[in-house]
C-alpha cells in the first residue's frame, strides 16, 4: 500500500501561468500580464522545489512538465536555473522526460535552442489547427505557416516533439477535418494531442453557448464520427490510440501524462498546480493557490499549498479507475482492489460487458472503443460508493 | 366584554394579487395596533411559503381597536383571506364569521373572476359590501371604468366605493369609517347559552391545538368546560384571547366578539370546522348550520426519492395533516416507486404548496406523480368505485361505463385573447355555457372536464392571455364518458407511476405527447430506448430514444484529479435521484412533467 506510487512512478509538474493572450475557449489557469518580474518568480519556484524535496526524499524523478499558461514565455535561464535545482534535489531517472509546452509564434520559436540547452528534452505544442481562420476563430496569436515554421525549429532543438490540435470546431465537417488530419500526420513526428473542442463555463466561449451565438458546432453524432474517424486515420500512420485523446508510435507516449494516468505520485509547483504526493505512506491531495499574486506571496510567507488533505482508499480507487481507463491499456483490477480495499461490482461490470462498453482480461480492465465513446457514463456507473 | 354596537367584523375579498393583504397591513397600522417598528408588508402572511410566493394561503384574523369620528371606539375584527380559487374555501368559511365584506378591486385592473366569485359568496352570505378601489396610485388606475363594471358586470351600486392606495395609505381612514357607518353590528344575546362557531384550528408546537371561534350568543370564559356538539368532545378552556395579530389572553369573549381559545385538544382532527360550541351543561339546543365541507379534487402520489424516507415521509405528512383539514392521504405502494402516499388537495396550488413544505420543512426529496381527479368507476354488477388512482383501475371486462367530474368555469379575459381562450377550452373538451362582455372584456363560462383542467390549463391559460386572463371554477357533478386507461411502457416495461385516464379522442394526441416529452426528460443511456403509450396493450405512439453518443472528457487535467473525480461522483449521485425501471433510469421530475402540454 505504503508503496503504491512506486506502480506508477514520480514526476514534477511546473506551471506557468502568464499567456500573451486569453484564447475564448481555455479555461486553465491563464493570466495576461504586462510585466512579469522572472527572478521573483525563480526565487519562488526554487523555494517551492525545496520545500517539495523534503517530504519527497529518496525518489527518483521520471519526468518534468513544464505546463501552462505560456511556458514557452519563461526565460531560458529561468528554466535552467529550475532545472539545475531539480538535478540536486531528486535522483533523475535513466530516460528523464523534460517537456515544456510551447506557442508556436516566432518570438517563442527563437528561444527554443537555448530551451535545448537548458536540458529540455521534449517539446508540446499548442498548434490548435491547420486553417488560418480557425486560428482566428480560437484567437491564437499565430498563423499556420508560422505554426508549420515553429514546429520544424523544435523538430531540430529537440529529441522529442508533438503538438495539440483542436477539432470539433466550430463550422467543421468530417471530411474537412479527415483531410486537416491527414497533413497533420505528415507534418508529425511519433507524438499527437487531438482534443476535441470543450465548451467551458467561464470562458468566452461559454459565454457565448449559453447565450446561444456559438453556432456551429458539431451535433453528437458528428463529433462521435470524428472521434472514431480520427482513431482511423491516426492507424493508418502508424500512430495509436494509447489514451482519449492521445496519438503516438509506440514508444513514443508521453512519460510524463502516464505518471497521471497510471495514477503515480507527483509534485505540482506553482499557481494552480495540483499533486498527488505520498507522505508516511499516506497518499495526499495537494493544491495550491490559483491567483499569480497569491501564489506569490504566499511562496514568500511559507507556502504556495492552500490544502494537503489525505484521500481516502475509495476515492483513490475511483482515481485510478477514472484515470486509468483513458488509457488503452486500462486499469489493474488487483492493483485496483488493493488501493481501495475492495472490488468493483461484478453485476455493474457484467452488465457494461454485455453492452460491449468493457472488456475483461484478467486483471485487466478497459474500455472498448464504443466505450471510451461515453466513458464518463462508463466510470459513473464503476464508481465505488 | 364589547357592546354589539361597538363591534364591526368584516373580511377583505378580492381577486389574487389585489392588495387584500396590504389593505390589511394599513388599517393594522393606521390604528396603531402593532408598533411601527414592528411594521412588514403583508405582516399576516407567515408562512414561509405565503412570503416566498407573496400570496395569502390561509385566511388570518386580527382584532383592531379603532376610535371613529363619533367619539366612540370600536372593536373591529378583520378576517384576511386568500385570493387564489384553490383555497376559496377559506374565504366562504371566514364570511360564516362576519356580518360585511370590504371587496378590494385592484383598479388597474378591474373586475376578475375571483372578484365575481367572492362577491356572489358575500352575497349568499348576505353580507354588507363596501367596494374599494385600490392602488390608485399607480398611473393605470382607472376608478370610474371599475366602478361601471362592477355595477355592470356584478349589479351592486359602487357609486359610494372608496378610492384607496393600500400601499401610500391614501384613503384608508374613509376605509375605518365605512367600516363604522356602513357595515352592521353583529347580533346575539349575553343571555343565552353560549353558541360559538368553530372557524378554524390549527396546531401550534406550544399551545398544541388553537380554536378560532366567533361567538355567536351568551359569552365564554377561561375554566367554562365546552362541549362540540357535532363531535361532542368535551373540554375545560384553558386559554382564551385575540389576535393583534399576536395573541393576547382576554378573560372572556361575548356576543360578536371574534378569538381564540385552547383546551388540551390533542389533535387538529378532533375539532371540526363549522361546529358549534357550547357549554357541556345547559348549553344550546339547536346547532348552527356549519360549513359545507370542502373535499380534495386533486390526487397524485407523493413517494420519498430514497425510498428509506418513508418513515420521515409519513411524519411529515401526518403532521401537516394536522393543520390542514382539506388534505388527506392514505398509503400507496407502486411497482415502480415503492411505497409512499396518495394525497389529496383543494387544487394544484394547494398540492405545490404541500409538496415544497415537505420538501423544505421535513427536507424530503420527493416524486410527486401525476395528478388525477377522482372518477366514478360503475361495475357490472352495480358496484360503484371511487377511483383516486389510475393504476386501480379495475380490469376492463368487469367495468360498465366511468363517469368523471366536470367543473362550471369562469373565465374572464380581454377580448383580444378571447379566441385563444376559447380555443383552449373546446381543445379541453368544453362546452360553452355562456358568453357575455363588459366593456372590453369577455365573460366566457364553459362546462369543462375536471381532469382536463387539474394539470396545467391554469398556466396554459396565463400564457395565451400574457396573464390577462382570469379563472375561476365550482365542481358541477359527474357525468359519464368515454374514458380509458393509457399506461406508458420505458424500454418495454410498464411504468405505473405514469399511467393517466385519458378521454379515448384525446388519448392519441396525449400518448403521442406523452412519449416525446420522455424522451427529452430521460437523459440518454448507453443503449436505445423505446419509449411507448399503449391502452389495454394497444401501442397508441412510439418514440425512440437514441443511445448516449459520446460522453467523454477530450482535455486531460493535468492531475486535476480532485475536480474530475467531484464530476463524477456528482454524476453518478445524479443517478441516485432517478428511478429504476428494469435497466433504465428515470429522473423524479419527469413524472410530473411528462404531463404538461404545450398544446
Ligand atoms: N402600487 C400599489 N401596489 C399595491 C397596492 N396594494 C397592494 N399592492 C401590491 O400588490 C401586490 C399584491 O398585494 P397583496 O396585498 O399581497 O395582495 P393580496 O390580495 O393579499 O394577494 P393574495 O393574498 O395572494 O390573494 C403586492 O406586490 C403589493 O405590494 C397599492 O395600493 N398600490
Ligand atoms: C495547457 S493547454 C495550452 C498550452 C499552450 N498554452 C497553448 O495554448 O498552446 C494544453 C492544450 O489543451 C488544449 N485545450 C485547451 N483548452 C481546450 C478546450 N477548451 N477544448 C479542447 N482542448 C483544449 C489545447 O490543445 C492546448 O494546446
Ligand atoms: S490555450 Fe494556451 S495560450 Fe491560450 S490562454 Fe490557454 S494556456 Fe494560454
Ligand atoms: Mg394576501
Amino acid at each position: 500500500m505504503a508503496e503504491d506510487w512506486r506502480n506508477g512512478g514520480f514526476g514534477l509538474y511546473i506551471h506557468w501561468p502568464f499567456c500573451m493572450a486569453k484564447c475564448p475557449y481555455c479555461d486553465f489557469n491563464s493570466h495576461v500580464s504586462r510585466s512579469i518580474d522572472q527572478k521573483a518568480w525563480l526565487d519562488a519556484y526554487l523555494k517551492e522545489l525545496d520545500r517539495n524535496a523534503a517530504r519527497t526524499p529518496d525518489r527518483v524523478l521520471k519526468s518534468v512538465f513544464f505546463g501552462g499558461g505560456t511556458p514557452s514565455l519563461m526565460e531560458p535561464e529561468t528554466v535552467a536555473a529550475i532545472l539545475n535545482r531539480v538535478g540536486q534535489l531528486w535522483t533523475p531517472a535513466n530516460d528523464q522526460e523534460i517537456t515544456l509546452e510551447a506557442n508556436p509564434t516566432s518570438v517563442e520559436a527563437g528561444r527554443f535552442q537555448a530551451y535545448a540547452e537548458a536540458g529540455v528534452n521534449r517539446v508540446s505544442m499548442g498548434l490548435q489547427s491547420l486553417r488560418d481562420d480557425d486560428l482566428r476563430r480560437l484567437g491564437r496569436m499565430h498563423t499556420v505557416a508560422e505554426g508549420r515554421r515553429a514546429f520544424e525549429i523544435a523538430k531540430d532543438c529537440f529529441g522529442r516533439v508533438s503538438f495539440d490540435l483542436i477539432y470539433a470546431r466550430q463550422d467543421q465537417t468530417v471530411p474537412e477535418w479527415k483531410a486537416e488530419l491527414r497533413e497533420a500526420l505528415a507534418l508529425a513526428a511519433d507524438h499527437l494531442s487531438l482534443y476535441q473542442l470543450t465548451i467551458e463555463a467561464g470562458t468566452a466561449f461559454g459565454d457565448r453557448y449559453e447565450r446561444g451565438t456559438l453556432r456551429g458546432l458539431p451535433e453528437d453524432d458528428d463529433a462521435a464520427e470524428m472521434y472514431e474517424v480520427t482513431q482511423e486515420i491516426c492507424a493508418e500512420f502508424g500512430m495509436y490510440d494509447y489514451e482519449v485523446s492521445n496519438y503516438a508510435k509506440p514508444g513514443a507516449e508521453s512519460r510524463h501524462n502516464q505518471i497521471y494516468w497510471h495514477y503515480g505520485d507527483y509534485v505540482g509547483i506553482g499557481p494552480g498546480a495540483h499533486g498527488r504526493v505520498t507522505m508516511n505512506g499516506i497518499r495526499h491531495a495537494t493544491d495550491t493557490w490559483k491567483q499569480p499574486q497569491k501564489w506569490l506571496d504566499a511562496v514568500a510567507a511559507g507556502t504556495g499549498e492552500n490544502l494537503v488533505e489525505a484521500v481516502s482508499p475509495t476515492e483513490q480507487a475511483n482515481e485510478y479507475l477514472m484515470m486509468g481507463l483513458r488509457l488503452t491499456e486500462g486499469i489493474d483490477l488487483e492493483r485496483f482492489n488493493q488501493i481501495g480495499g475492495r472490488a468493483l461490482n461484478p453485476r455493474t461490470l457484467k452488465e457494461l460487458q454485455d453492452m460491449g462498453m468493457i472488456e475483461l482480461e484478467s486483471p485487466y480492465l478497459k474500455a472498448t472503443r464504443a466505450g471510451r465513446l461515453v466513458l464518463n457514463a462508463v466510470i459513473a456507473e464503476l464508481l465505488l460508493d | 366584554m364589547t357592546e354589539l354596537s361597538n363591534i364591526r367584523n368584516f373580511s377583505i375579498v378580492a381577486h389574487i394579487d389585489h392588495g387584500k393583504s396590504t389593505l390589511a397591513d394599513r388599517l393594522i397600522q393606521m390604528t396603531g395596533t402593532v408598533a411601527e417598528r414592528d411594521m412588514k408588508a403583508q405582516l399576516l402572511d407567515s408562512m414561509d411559503i405565503e412570503r416566498e410566493r407573496g400570496i395569502t394561503i390561509k385566511a388570518n384574523t386580527v382584532r383592531i381597536d379603532y376610535p371613529a369620528k363619533d367619539g366612540q371606539t370600536y372593536v373591529l375584527n378583520l378576517i384576511d383571506t386568500p385570493g387564489h380559487v384553490d383555497f376559496s374555501y377559506e374565504v366562504s368559511r371566514s364570511m360564516q364569521a362576519v356580518e360585511g365584506s370590504l371587496l378590494v378591486v385592484d383598479s388597474t385592473q378591474g373586475v376578475e373572476a375571483q372578484t365575481l366569485a367572492n362577491v356572489y359568496q358575500a352575497i349568499d352570505a348576505n353580507h354588507e359590501i363596501v367596494p374599494v378601489l385600490n392602488k390608485v396610485d399607480l398611473p393605470a388606475s382607472d376608478c370610474a371604468r371599475v366602478a361601471e363594471q362592477i355595477e355592470d358586470v356584478i349589479g351592486i351600486d359602487a357609486s359610494n366605493s372608496i378610492h384607496i392606495s393600500a400601499k401610500t395609505g391614501v384613503g384608508i381612514p374613509d376605509v375605518l369609517e365605512a367600516i363604522v357607518t356602513r357595515l352592521p353590528a353583529p347580533k346575539g344575546d349575553r343571555n343565552a347559552p353560549l353558541k360559538a362557531m368553530l372557524v378554524d384550528s390549527y396546531y401550534d408546537a406550544y399551545l398544541g391545538v388553537v380554536v378560532i371561534i366567533r361567538v355567536i350568543d351568551g359569552v365564554i370564559k377561561k375554566g367554562d368546560r365546552i362541549k362540540m356538539m357535532k363531535t361532542g368532545g368535551q373540554y375545560p378552556v384553558e386559554k382564551l384571547g385575540v389576535f393583534r395579530p399576536q395573541m393576547q389572553d382576554i378573560a372572556e369573549l361575548g356576543p360578536g366578539e371574534i378569538g381564540f381559545l385552547t383546551a388540551s385538544i390533542k389533535q387538529v382532527r378532533d375539532t371540526r370546522v363549522g361546529d358549534t360550541i357550547t357549554t357541556e351543561k345547559k348549553g344550546c339546543e339547536v346547532p348552527l348550520p356549519g360549513f359545507k365541507p370542502s373535499i380534495p379534487v386533486v390526487f397524485c402520489g407523493l413517494f420519498p426519492v430514497d425510498s428509506a424516507e418513508f418513515d420521515d415521509l409519513r411524519n411529515a405528512i401526518e403532521k401537516l395533516a394536522l393543520n390542514d383539514a382539506s388534505f388527506s392521504y392514505e398509503m400507496e405502494s407502486s411497482a415502480a416507486l415503492g411505497f409512499g402516499f396518495r394525497c389529496g388537495f383543494l387544487g394544484l396550488l394547494h398540492l405545490e404548496v404541500i409538496r415544497d413544505r415537505i420538501e423544505r420543512e421535513y427536507n424530503i426529496d420527493l416524486i410527486t406523480t401525476a395528478p388525477s381527479v377522482v372518477y366514478h368507476v360503475f361495475m357490472k354488477d352495480g358496484e360503484m368505485i371511487e377511483l383516486h388512482n389510475p393504476a386501480d383501475m379495475p380490469d376492463l371486462s368487469k367495468v360498465d361505463h366511468l363517469e368523471e367530474p366536470r367543473i362550471k368555469a369562469t373565465i374572464m379575459v380581454p377580448d383580444e385573447y378571447l379566441g385563444d381562450v376559447l380555443k383552449l377550452c373546446q381543445d379541453r373538451r368544453g362546452v360553452q355555457l355562456d358568453l357575455t362582455y363588459a366593456g372590453a372584456r369577455a365573460m366566457a363560462v364553459y362546462d369543462l372536464p375536471l381532469n382536463e383542467v387539474v394539470f396545467d390549463f391554469y398556466d396554459r391559460l396565463k400564457s395565451v392571455t400574457k396573464g390577462y386572463a382570469s379563472f375561476d371554477y365550482q365542481m358541477s357533478g359527474y357525468q359519464e364518458d368515454q374514458l380509458v386507461k393509457m399506461q406508458i411502457l420505458v424500454n418495454d416495461e410498464p411504468v405505473d407511476a405514469l399511467s393517466i385516464m385519458v378521454h379515448r379522442t384525446r388519448a392519441e394526441t396525449r400518448g403521442r405527447a406523452m412519449c416525446e416529452k420522455l424522451k427529452e426528460l430521460i437523459p440518454r443511456h448507453m443503449f436505445k430506448i423505446p419509449i411507448q403509450a399503449a391502452i389495454g396493450g394497444k401501442v397508441i405512439a412510439r418514440e425512440t430514444l437514441a443511445a448516449l453518443r459520446k460522453d467523454v472528457t477530450a482535455k486531460c487535467y493535468g492531475g486535476d484529479a480532485t475536480r474530475k473525480r467531484k464530476l463524477l461522483e456528482k454524476q453518478k449521485a445524479g443517478k441516485k435521484k432517478m428511478r429504476q425501471f428494469g435497466r433504465v433510469e428515470i429522473p423524479q421530475e419527469a413524472f410530473i412533467n411528462a404531463l404538461k402540454m404545450d398544446d
